[in-house]
């Protein structure tokens, strides 16, 4: 495969993406390494769907330019193609074929032959593919085929690896399995770039993320600093089934069986959030001081208040 | 193959992937418009064989055999790229493709040389299953290959255009019942156009379809409607024009690539 060396895994430059009045890109520029597990984040609507679109391909860009591994991928689409492998995030497939003739046909596309059977293998043993590799596409359960999408993409090596929301409506111990194989091919030099709703996962697995919102990129760090720089800390109190007082009631990120979580932006606002309860004669039945995630990072810089949560629970749902 | 190279495989891979596709569902694909082609043998050749002689010294159903396997050989040509590429597109997985290093070239290369080689299958058999019935004679087999081989092309190439234009299955449905059938059943698979008025005759004569299966037919009996010169250059040209304008869809992204 034409690789050019020293290069970025992605490079973009002043994207702009636009959809009649829809500026779905709005002048973004990052550079991801060789080697890096690289997480995209943001809402429904801020462009992150767009952006790795125009990275494969699929969208052209109103202006600016995108390449991978140092390939234009507009110019020198073939190579840049070649370097690139992405796994969609709706399960698509052909109704035609197995899951073994699929993998030999994408493989194909991309000029590979028989020589590349063992790897072939390889990828449908590693994604525990291997029993129903005759079976056809149609016939596989949904997480059956979100393994056969991933192994698409990966039939052809490609150094680069775009996951558009691999774990959606995915089961824990497929989830599991599906990370432990993508960290391997980390681990083995392919740069993985990831979007996803579960924060967690970008928090675990990925050593840089960039945030999103309408179409700009608005936070791009490593996951170290970006929690650093975000000094708020999430106060857990067990109230049992109550209301909360409409003092604290904007500080409120989540509730589940008498259980709150309050976004606090300062430790100093516990001894506020204490007192109120007090005022309001609620007893306090447990209390957790909880460092924020990044969770609340992406929050706050996507919107804090609830229009911001809804905007993320909906993601999440998707 | 000696010609299949790395850089080659990714269009010889689309094109065997293409002709798995039909393969797979033959019944669909190629047994069942020969059936409909020998039904509209049965029926026509029952209720006219003795009472219409088109050619001299050419029984009617002799006659109508060629235009039956041109018929089935256009319409399925179309249906293999058209079908194709609609199924993809509705189900998303035209994404597979549009993911790889294919030129666009290579993709025209690929969808036209299945749809070809489906539409040669079926009118193939179409004859095989004719012969049968009726001793049909192939004065010239040169002029058969070559209209068979461009009137498949220009369906393929056809087939392609509608696959990229049509966003649902109804609108592929309208290519096929407001275009491809009417220009099918006026192009004189049935008949001679010196048989119609005047007018029909005129209105005949802007119809590709009836030069495709004219030179065809002349390529059996040695006979036609118009000199088959004039008929390869007009289909030429339409295959020509249509290849041209694919390429240009495809070239461009058009409902490909936004």
């Amino acid at each position: 495969m034409q690789q050019k060396y020293h290069q970025p895994a992605v490079k973009i430059n002043q994207l702009h993406k636009q959809f009649g009045g829809l500026h779905a890109l709005n002048g973004v520029d990052l550079t991801i390494e060789q080697g890096e597990f690289f997480a995209l984040l943001g809402p429904n609507g801020a462009g992150k769907s767009t952006l790795i679109n125009t990275l494969a391909g699929l969208l052209k860009p109103s202006s600016g330019s995108v390449s991978v591994m140092g390939f234009d991928t507009v110019n020198q689409y073939q190579e840049s193609r070649l370097n690139l492998g992405v796994v969609p995030q709706e399960l698509v497939f052909d109704p035609f074929f197995n899951v073994r003739e699929m993998l030999r046909f994408q493989a194909g596309y991309f000029g590979r032959g028989r020589e590349n059977d063992a790897w072939v293998d390889e990828v449908i043993e590693g994604l525990g593919l291997t029993d129903k590799a005759h079976t056809n596409m149609r016939k596989l359960s949904g997480g059956m085929k979100r393994r056969a999408l991933i192994a698409q993409a990966l039939v052809h090596k490609p150094p680069v690896i775009v996951l558009d929301e691999p774990t959606a409506g995915v089961d824990v111990e497929l989830r599991q399995m599906l990370w432990e194989f993508i960290k391997k091919l980390n681990r083995d030099g392919h740069t993985i770039i990831l979007t996803t709703h579960y924060l967690e996962e970008a928090e675990t697995l990925c050593s840089r993320v960039a945030m999103m919102k309408q179409g700009e990129i608005v936070a791009l760090d490593t996951t170290t600093n970006l929690l650093k720089t975000f000094t708020g800390k999430n106060l857990r109190v067990n109230l049992g089934e109550v209301i909360l007082p409409s003092s604290i009631a904007p500080l409120l990120r989540s509730v589940d069986k008498g259980v709150f979580t309050l976004s606090l932006s300062d430790v100093a606002q516990v001894e506020f959030v204490l007192a109120e309860l007090r005022a309001a004669s609620l007893k306090v039945q447990d209390l957790q001081l909880i460092e924020a995630d990044l969770e609340d990072v992406f929050l706050s810089l996507v919107g804090s208040n609830q229009e911001g949560k809804s905007q993320f629970s909906l993601a999440g749902a998707h | 193959m000696i010609l299949i190279t790395p850089s080659t495989r990714g269009m010889w891979t689309l094109f065997k992937k293409e002709l798995l596709r039909f393969w797979r569902v033959a019944f669909q694909t190629v047994a069942s418009p020969v059936v409909t082609s020998l039904l509209y043998l049965l029926i026509f050749s029952h209720v006219l064989e003795g009472h219409v002689q088109i050619y001299p010294g050419v029984a009617y159903t002799a006659f109508l055999i060629p235009g039956l396997m041109m018929m089935s050989l256009l319409q399925n040509s179309f249906a293999n790229s058209s079908s194709s590429i609609i199924q993809s597109k509705v189900m998303g997985s035209i994404v597979f493709l549009l993911l790889t290093p294919l030129t666009f070239l290579e993709f025209f290369i690929a969808f036209l040389s299945a749809s070809v080689i489906r539409g040669l299958a079926v009118g193939l058999s179409v004859y095989l299953v004719a012969r049968w019935f009726v001793e049909i004679p192939l004065v010239h087999p040169i002029w058969i290959i070559a209209f068979a081989l461009l009137g498949s092309a220009l369906m393929g190439a056809f087939g392609i255009i509608a696959g990229i234009y049509a966003e649902k299955f109804d609108q592929m449905a309208a290519f096929q019942n407001f275009i491809i059938m009417p220009l099918t059943f006026l192009s004189g698979v049935f008949y001679s156009i010196h048989s119609l008025p005047p007018f029909w005759q005129k209105v005949s004569q802007i119809n590709p379809f009836f030069y495709m299966i004219d030179g065809f037919r002349y390529g059996f009996f040695g006979v036609s409607d118009v000199s088959p010169w004039l008929s390869i250059m007009v289909v030429g040209a339409t295959f020509l024009l249509l290849a041209w304008l694919t390429l240009k869809m495809l070239k461009s992204g058009y409902k490909l690539r936004g």
